[in-house]
């Protein structure tokens, strides 16, 4: 119903370029299969069929760095995965986002000693991050729409 | 009828290597072991006792006690007459020795791999031994007692600032 | 931290075969993120063609250092780190270290207190198979069993939330019985639960026992007989694939388990099918279990009396003064165990968890080791995998049922 009243004759839509951009990025982003402890768990849930993240564009996990667009930090990431975090991080092609799932990833959660990076942050930049130990699959969710809100208000200035 | 058998094999093994028993250990029955009989000990059970299960190999720090300051716990099971029976062993030092039994239990390979990580001791006769939970160029042996716990202080309001300045924060533009 | 340590062949030459050093065989590294690895799990594979020569696990990666972390905490304060060990059987960690302290200091656990937690273990044991179901079936290209399985997962957690607030990470038992006794809706949802779950286990049957894709990737691989796999250090589902029927819950029981009719399935072969096959019987077998318990559940408190150990209720602290000074005890000191060491084995879905708990009689543990079973079942995997394919490998890491979080603490 409301695509048609807009094209109008010729079949032409007039939008900004902004608009468009983001409205494909955000609608079809493809996380990549980082999942390292508890809030893998959580993740897969969000993934299977009680609380589908298909809905929102992300179908498929790709286990492959250069295939994806989104890196779910879901667990706790210690000293010894710390340098393949960033390895895979850099492997990812632009434009790509990260979200920090749960406690561990966000801030070092409950375990504050000498294994575990004291948050995510430390090693690569993060978008969004998810609280929770581990966060339910609705607060997931909750993290990728807000996420998509991000995405949709970037400009052009911020890309060029 | 285990019960029997645990109490003619602990009784076998204090009269044939002179062991006594560890009034520490609540469950199972604990013998003390000087670190060169384990082996000899572990034999004997495992032939003639039908102890053929390793169930557990670890290690307690008494820092700063210094006399023992290791105690490694070998927590035995066997499977035809359910029960089980543990050695302690008393170590010293900074770097103790200890013998491998990986010939007689195959899973004793990766606990002595991290009783050398995590405790420092220096396993001798082991075929692989090289760090297996820290990564390889990390120094220290974590599970020591005067090992710090690496504790990072809380952010409060008072110290806000003075934690950021220090803490590392990712950029996008580092590779 | 910004410079990555290089693991030269110098190193690891000692591991591979003659051929890997000439440069006949590949060396293939199977990363730490992988779909199939089950976790961050890295393995050095020696490939001859597709063909594994040899493989060497490197782990390590999801080294938390809870063990020294819970020597700096309170035994109450350390239980809510004992969840996130293994994080698909998180309540049975919880019932080991309880289980430990209580033996330790002799502590008494009501009746109503062991059949609820006998009933939530089981529920968490079946909820851990199906995250095994799904994720091998998985990995072997069946991606339909993943939802289903999730699907019936969602029931348990949702009983789960309802008694703890929590999904998976509940610490729902303290030393001496529960935190509290669980709602008035508990038994409808359990029963609920007990009276859909057989069709859906005949369900997984009908999809994959007899599927003839299955069956090739699974039968005559990953063979152990029973006495490599004792020595070898595997215990549980692994272990009784090849035949001993060795299950802790019936030769050493706890919690009242002994009071409970239950078989224990075996198999044969020793192969992938054989602990597929025995894990799918052991869902039938806690269903039984549940049955049982929940038709005796005993009414009565659900908690122990002892106020050494136990905080006394909130109503008990405007009327009497010890009640005051225990509470005081316990909140700001927390409980000391009697000196003392013990080792104390349960039945976890993946094998024998044990918790060697050392006490130097004041408030901090002297020394938590948890013996994990996915630990001591990785060291067997070279052992399992030689000889076949790289596709193969995926199914036998899937069969031993690994959780990382269990093999690095």
């Amino acid at each position: 119903m409301g695509i048609e009243q807009k094209l109008g004759n010729m079949g032409i839509v007039t939008l900004k370029l902004e608009q468009v951009i983001n409205w494909s990025r955000a609608n079809a982003m493809w996380p990549m299969l980082f999942g390292l402890a508890c809030c893998a768990i959580e993740m897969m849930s969000a993934q299977a069929a009680h609380f589908d993240m298909s809905r929102f564009g992300m179908e498929l996990m790709r286990a492959s760095p250069r295939q994806s667009d989104l890196m779910i930090v879901a667990g706790r990431v210690s000293r010894k995965m710390a340098p393949v975090l960033r390895r895979l991080y850099d492997q990812m092609p632009d434009p790509k986002w990260v979200i920090s799932m749960g406690d561990c990833a966000s801030c070092g959660g409950v375990f504050n000693n000498y294994a575990i990076v004291q948050g995510v942050d430390e090693i690569v930049p993060v978008d969004v991050y998810v609280a929770g130990c581990p966060p339910r699959p609705e607060a997931l969710i909750h993290g990728i729409i807000t996420l998509h809100e991000k995405v949709k208000g970037e400009t052009l200035k911020d890309w060029a | 009828m285990s019960e029997d058998h645990l109490n003619k094999a602990i009784h076998t093994l204090k009269e044939r290597f002179g062991l006594r028993e560890a009034e520490i250990q609540k469950y199972p029955p604990a013998l003390l072991v000087p670190a060169e009989q384990v082996i000899a000990v572990c034999q004997t059970l495992n032939d003639e006792f039908g102890f053929n299960f390793l169930s557990d190999l670890t290690a307690s720090d008494y820092y700063p006690e210094q006399e023992p300051r290791f105690h490694a716990v070998y927590n035995l099971y066997s499977h035809e007459h359910n029960t089980r029976i543990c050695l302690r062993v008393p170590l010293n030092g900074d770097s103790p020795t200890l013998p491998t039994v990986e010939v007689i239990y195959y899973n004793a390979n990766w606990h002595e791999r991290e009783l050398y990580d995590m405790f420092g001791f220096d396993i001798t006769g082991h075929s692989d031994l090289r760090r297996i939970l820290m990564p390889a160029d990390w120094e220290g042996h974590p599970l020591r007692k005067d090992y710090p716990l690496g504790y990072e202080e809380p952010q409060f309001t008072f110290n806000y600032d003075d934690i950021d300045r220090r803490k590392h924060k990712a950029r996008y533009e580092e590779a | 931290m910004s410079e990555t340590y290089e693991v030269t062949l110098e190193e690891l030459k000692h591991l591979v075969s003659e051929r890997a050093l000439s440069g006949e065989t590949v060396l293939l590294n199977m990363g730490p993120q992988h779909p199939s690895t089950h976790g961050v799990l890295r393995l050095l594979l020696e490939l001859d063609g597709e063909v594994i020569v040899n493989c060497v696990p490197d782990i390590g990666f999801l080294h938390t250092g809870i063990e020294k972390n819970m020597e700096a905490k309170t035994y109450e304060k350390a239980a809510v780190m004992t969840d996130r060990l293994d994080y698909l059987n998180t309540i049975g960690n919880v019932l080991a270290y309880s289980l430990a302290i209580e033996r330790l200091a002799e502590l008494d656990v009501p009746p109503r207190a062991q059949a609820i937690r006998v009933i939530l273990v089981e529920l968490q044991r079946i909820a851990s198979h199906l995250v095994w179901l799904g994720t091998h079936a998985l990995d072997l290209a069946a991606m339909s069993v993943f939802l289903y399985c999730f699907r019936e997962r969602e029931a348990i957690l949702d009983i789960l939330e309802m008694c703890s607030g929590q999904r998976m990470m509940t610490t729902f038992f303290r030393p001496g019985g529960l935190w509290r006794d669980v709602p008035a809706d508990f038994e409808l949802a359990v029963r609920r639960f007990l009276r859909s779950f057989p069709a859906r286990i005949d369900m997984y049957h009908a999809l994959l026992t007899k599927n003839p894709i299955f069956m090739d990737r699974t039968r005559n691989i990953g063979r152990i007989n029973a006495e490599d796999a004792i020595r070898w250090g595997l215990t549980g589902p692994s272990l009784r694939g090849s035949g001993p029927s060795n299950d802790i819950r019936k030769t050493q029981p706890y919690s009242g388990y002994e009071q409970y009719d239950f078989e224990v399935p075996t198999g044969t072969n020793g192969d992938v099918y054989d602990r597929y096959l025995v894990r799918m019987e052991e869902l039938r077998q806690s269903l039984r279990i549940i049955q049982q318990a929940l038709d005796m559940l005993p009414v009565g408190p659900v908690r122990s009396n002892n106020r050494k150990y136990v905080p006394p209720p909130r109503a008990e602290l405007g009327t009497s003064m010890e009640a005051v000074i225990h509470h005081f005890k316990l909140w700001t000191e927390g409980f000391e165990l009697p000196k003392g060491a013990i080792y104390s084995p349960v039945e976890s879905p993946r094998g024998e968890l044990g918790v060697y708990l050392e006490s130097d009689g004041g408030p901090f543990p002297q020394r938590v080791h948890w013996r994990t079973p996915s630990f001591v079942h990785l060291q067997a995997l070279p052992v399992l995998s030689k000889g076949h394919l790289v596709a193969d490998l995926v199914g036998i890491i899937g069969s031993v049922d690994i959780v990382l979080g269990d093999a690095d603490r």
